[in-house]
């Protein structure tokens, strides 16, 4: 489903050039549980924008459900991401002036969904993810994890293909980022691809497939160890991910 | 593909309320520019209807006569006054009567004498006109009689006095048929004006009316200050302009030495001018409304960056940059529209207060200037947030979802 391919992003910091991503072949199938580790800089976060579209690559070649994504205009692009993909933040980036439903609903209103067919999608998201004596409720109303749930409900309201969490849980208590785990999980069972950038090795090695990131490389892919020659690569030893929890 | 219009209302409602601040702020300024145009607008337009009444109060279907002639046309001539190559007479008056077209005839003469009665005394303008000079202007008499149906080359000593003039000299005593010494000669008063009339330059309370012959007499002079003609409809006023105009150039030797200008004719100039000044204001005003413009263009750039995570997460979520524009536009538009609304409600208000401190002057917005002040402040509100949309929109949503 997602082909990345030679990916290299640059950036300008003063007249250096800045390797964000350097080389970067990965190759996602539908339903993947995925978490991408690794320290500050090492370029996860990158990573995941670029999967999202938000971000494009310098160089090299992004499939998207067999679709050459790297010469979409931005229209397409916002399509995609309108449709395909949903987006969870560390910092929620919900509208504080609007309520838990309206922040919710967004997404469908950007999309042009009439308001008769929005209310019961909306309705059912938010009894889904249990907030529903919350509905009205402006984000400074709620606490972290009920915003994150939020957070979920409306990247997940129109039903998109993949996932992509950046750093989910880091605004969090524990009890509150287990909850958002365990909801994350569960929609990845019921078949989305589920991709989670964390710093915290404990969420992190819960995922079915780890990739280790550090200076713009993917360091070691556990997903290569079972299945090996998918893609080219170096594979270091596993114990590396372990050194991952060190910086949380 | 765009939200629905209610979906952006609301959204945009939902920000203007979240920076109560700055929404006000903003609705002030775009309201007082509105309010502006609209109240100097009508100021405008009341001080030309104002003049428009206070013409038509002259009487109607009037022709004036001047003594002299210049190539201007209208209101030019009134300086060509003193500069007279050949008088004005009673005969030229009399000769003017023999018309068909021309339903009345006042000849005119005006001056300025002292008046005593009593041992009171005081400067006063004196008109002298004949018996048509009434009902010509349309002025009504409070008590007693105007001046008699005579020729009009007899000098009768008789007299009609405005009210004021009956408080000043006559204080308590009833005027009617008393003696009242003009100058070096006595006239009996025989009528007092009711102070409902009034024209331009002349208050009517202040003014007394003698026989054209005695005003010539007591002034010294053989010539009129005008002749006043009443065309018997409108459809006459072109035919007794010509006639009076041959008329008087057949008893001039064939020579053109008299102006003759129809009331038509300058009202037209003064609605010309007065017109032309209500633009003028209302455009100056009008550039409050682009100062207005200029404060949305920069109040929308400061939205625009305090909201940069909000419009990044809207790119997340899937808007496009065009909606991106849209939304900020609609903001920018709702935010003039709502401060247009204002104005037009403050405008009013403020155009009912003059009405209330100036009665006389009808102080009435024109419609142009309602539709264009509204269309003018939408429009500057569009132009204005064009440079702000294109910003958010080009807002690179990686860096703008961190703040950045």
């Amino acid at each position: 489903m997602i082909e990345l391919s030679n990916i290299h992003r640059d950036f300008k910091v003063g007249d250096q050039s800045v390797h964000a991503l350097d080389n970067i072949n990965l190759s996602i199938h539908p339903g993947e549980y995925i978490s991408i580790m690794g320290p500050s800089g090492s370029g996860k976060s990158t990573l995941l924008n670029l999967i999202g579209l938000l971000d494009s690559a310098s160089k090299g070649t992004y499939l998207l459900n067999q679709q050459d994504v790297t010469v979409l205009h931005e229209r397409e692009k916002a399509a995609i991401r309108s449709q395909t993909i949903g987006f969870v933040f560390q910092a929620f980036h919900l509208i504080p002036r609007l309520t838990a439903a309206e922040n919710i609903e967004l997404p469908l209103i950007l999309a042009g969904i009439a308001p008769e067919q929005r209310q019961p999608r909306v309705q059912k998201a938010i009894s889904d993810t249990g907030l529903s004596d919350r509905a009205d409720h402006t984000p400074d109303q709620l606490s972290g994890g009920q915003r994150q749930r939020v957070a979920i409900a409306r990247a997940t309201i129109m039903q998109p293909k993949i996932l992509l969490a950046d750093e989910p849980t880091g605004n969090l208590d524990q009890k509150s980022g287990q909850d958002v785990i365990a909801i994350l999980e569960q929609l990845n069972q019921q078949g989305i691809s589920l991709i989670i950038v964390t710093h915290d090795a404990h969420i992190g090695l819960r995922a079915k497939r780890q990739i280790q990131m550090l200076d713009g490389r993917i360091q070691s892919d556990s997903h290569l160890n079972s299945n090996p020659g998918t893609s080219p690569g170096t594979s270091p030893p596993r114990q590396d991910q372990a050194n991952a929890s060190s910086h949380t | 593909m765009p939200a629905a219009i209610h979906d952006s209302i609301h959204f945009s409602w939902t920000a203007l309320r979240a920076y109560p601040a700055r929404t006000l702020l903003m609705l002030i300024a775009m309201a007082i520019g509105v309010a502006a145009v609209i109240i100097l607008t009508a100021l405008g337009d009341g001080a030309r209807r104002y003049i428009a009444s206070e013409f038509s109060s002259l009487g109607t279907n009037l022709v004036l006569v001047f003594p002299g002639y210049s190539k201007t046309s209208g209101l030019g001539s009134l300086a060509m006054v003193n500069a007279t190559p050949r008088d004005l007479t009673l005969n030229d008056a009399q000769a003017l009567s023999r018309n068909s077209n021309i339903r009345r005839i006042a000849p005119m003469n005006i001056g300025s004498v002292n008046a005593s009665f009593g041992g009171r005394s005081r400067e006063v303008p004196v008109i002298g006109t004949s018996h048509e000079f009434l009902k010509l202007r349309h002025w009504q008499l409070a008590q007693g009689s105007f001046l008699p149906v005579t020729d009009l080359d007899r000098a009768t000593p008789v007299c009609v006095i405005g009210s004021k003039i009956q408080n000043e000299l006559f204080t308590a005593q009833s005027p009617l048929g008393q003696w009242l010494r003009l100058g070096e000669r006595r006239f009996r008063v025989i009528g007092v004006l009711a102070t409902e009339g009034r024209s331009i330059g002349i208050d009517v309370q202040d003014i007394i009316i003698i026989p054209v012959a005695s005003a010539q007499q007591l002034f010294n002079t053989p010539s009129l200050f005008r002749i006043l003609v009443e065309a018997k409809n409108r459809f006459a006023i072109k035919p007794v302009k010509q006639f009076i105009i041959e008329q008087l150039k057949q008893r001039h030797q064939g020579k053109r030495d008299v102006t003759v200008i129809t009331q038509d004719a300058v009202l037209a100039t003064f609605d010309r001018i007065l017109s032309t000044l209500t633009y003028a204001v209302g455009g100056i005003a009008a550039i409050s409304l682009a100062v207005a413009g200029i404060l949305i263009m920069n109040v929308m750039l400061v939205a625009v960056s305090q909201r940069k995570t909000e419009i990044g997460l809207l790119k997340a979520l899937g808007a496009p940059q065009t909606q991106i524009i849209h939304l900020i536009l609609f903001e920018a538009m709702m935010l003039s529209a709502l401060g247009a609304v204002l104005g037009l409600i403050l405008g009013e208000l403020g155009c009912y207060a003059l009405r209330q401190f100036f009665p006389e002057l009808p102080a009435y917005a024109p419609l142009w200037a309602l539709l264009a002040s509204m269309a003018v402040s939408l429009l500057a509100g569009l132009v204005f947030s064009l440079l702000p949309a294109r910003q958010a929109a080009r807002l690179d949503p990686v860096l703008a979802l961190t703040g950045k």
